[in-house]
């Protein structure tokens, strides 16, 4: 049977992993054509290591980079939330290869993508 | 000199160093396209007094590949004076295919050549996140705000606690809607404004100046 291997991982699985563990596991997995969905996703810090480290990894013809969606935080904007600065929580996150994964839609709370299986 | 008066200088000196507010350090982010050289461009034209530009735009994506830092730009605004240091960054993005150069009429070698400095001014633009003051996101109001771009941006800077300001930009076009950005990030201070045509910096030197200054 052919098509796209989809990695559903925990946060117990992603969470053990340091930040560069978790960066470049998302980049070797994905350059093998895997798509994955982080149940929590990575922190901010975390996704802009990511994008740095995915622009090294782009070469002509063979990895044009990621597709990758998190839903935005839920900072609470109210005065309280304001005052004691609540830390954000992570959410989910789609990762997958530019080329095999494009999202339809995303808006606050849902991220529509189709994944194809020609590269 | 008296001992005292030599006593008072060197303390005032040691105190206008350790005290004395320097111009905040601002970095422009946002997707490529969505007129953070054209803003740029546009504070240096109200406030630098001269014909200097940041840098050239242009239709085709990832125009700017190199970050560019403008020093000491004095802004007045409502009886206040800022002083900001600007630093405009590349497009920031998560891919970056050639064939979408050649697309626009580039030559493969053109466009491998384009793509290769686009990956660098992206990792130039993340890089700079370390060393800012604070963040002007730049969006296009006639696009979904909902990207990745934007979401690691916000993120990034509410994580390190420091002050952002959304630029809505391109209300001069008829599609464009500024209330969907407000409705996506309604935690952040938000400003509409055409920066090709000039309309609404009034309001955007005066939230500028609210949260860098």
């Amino acid at each position: 049977m052919q098509g796209i291997q989809l990695d559903l991982i925990s946060e117990a699985r992603i969470s053990q992993m340091a930040s560069m563990e978790k960066v470049r596991y998302i980049i070797d997995e994905v350059r093998k054509g895997k798509i994955l969905v982080l149940e929590k996703g990575l922190n901010p810090m975390e996704e802009a290591k990511l994008i740095e480290m995915t622009m090294s990894a782009i070469q002509p013809d063979v990895f044009s980079g990621i597709e990758m969606q998190s839903y935005p935080s839920n900072t609470d904007a109210s005065l309280l939330g304001k005052l004691f600065k609540k830390q954000s929580n992570k959410r989910l996150t789609v990762i997958g290869p530019a080329n095999q994964l494009k999202t339809l839609k995303k808006d606050r709370n849902l991220i529509s993508a189709l994944v194809s299986a020609s590269k | 000199m008296s001992m005292i008066k030599r006593f008072k200088l060197s303390f005032s000196k040691m105190f206008n160093k350790l005290f004395k507010k320097k111009g905040a350090c601002i970095g422009i982010y946002g997707p490529p396209n969505a007129g953070k050289t054209t803003l740029s461009n546009r504070i240096l034209k109200d406030w630098a007094g001269s014909e200097e530009t940041m840098g050239s735009v242009s239709h085709i994506a990832h125009e700017t590949r190199h970050a560019k830092r403008r020093n000491g730009i004095t802004i007045e605004t409502n009886g206040h004076t800022i002083s900001l240091d600007i630093v405009d960054t590349p497009g920031l993005a998560t891919k970056i295919d050639f064939h979408d150069f050649m697309e626009q009429g580039m030559s493969d070698v053109e466009s491998k050549k384009r793509s290769k400095e686009a990956t660098e001014g992206v990792i130039e633009a993340v890089k700079w996140l370390d060393d800012l003051d604070g963040v002007i996101l730049v969006m296009d109001s006639t696009e979904n705000p909902y990207t990745q771009v934007n979401v690691t941006v916000i993120g990034n800077m509410e994580a390190r606690n420091l002050p952002l300001l959304i630029v809505a930009n391109k209300i001069d076009l008829p599609n464009a809607d500024p209330g969907v950005i407000k409705e996506a990030f309604p935690q952040h201070p938000l400003v509409p404004v055409s920066a090709l045509e000039g309309v609404g910096m009034d309001s955007f030197y005066e939230a500028l100046a609210k949260q860098f200054g």
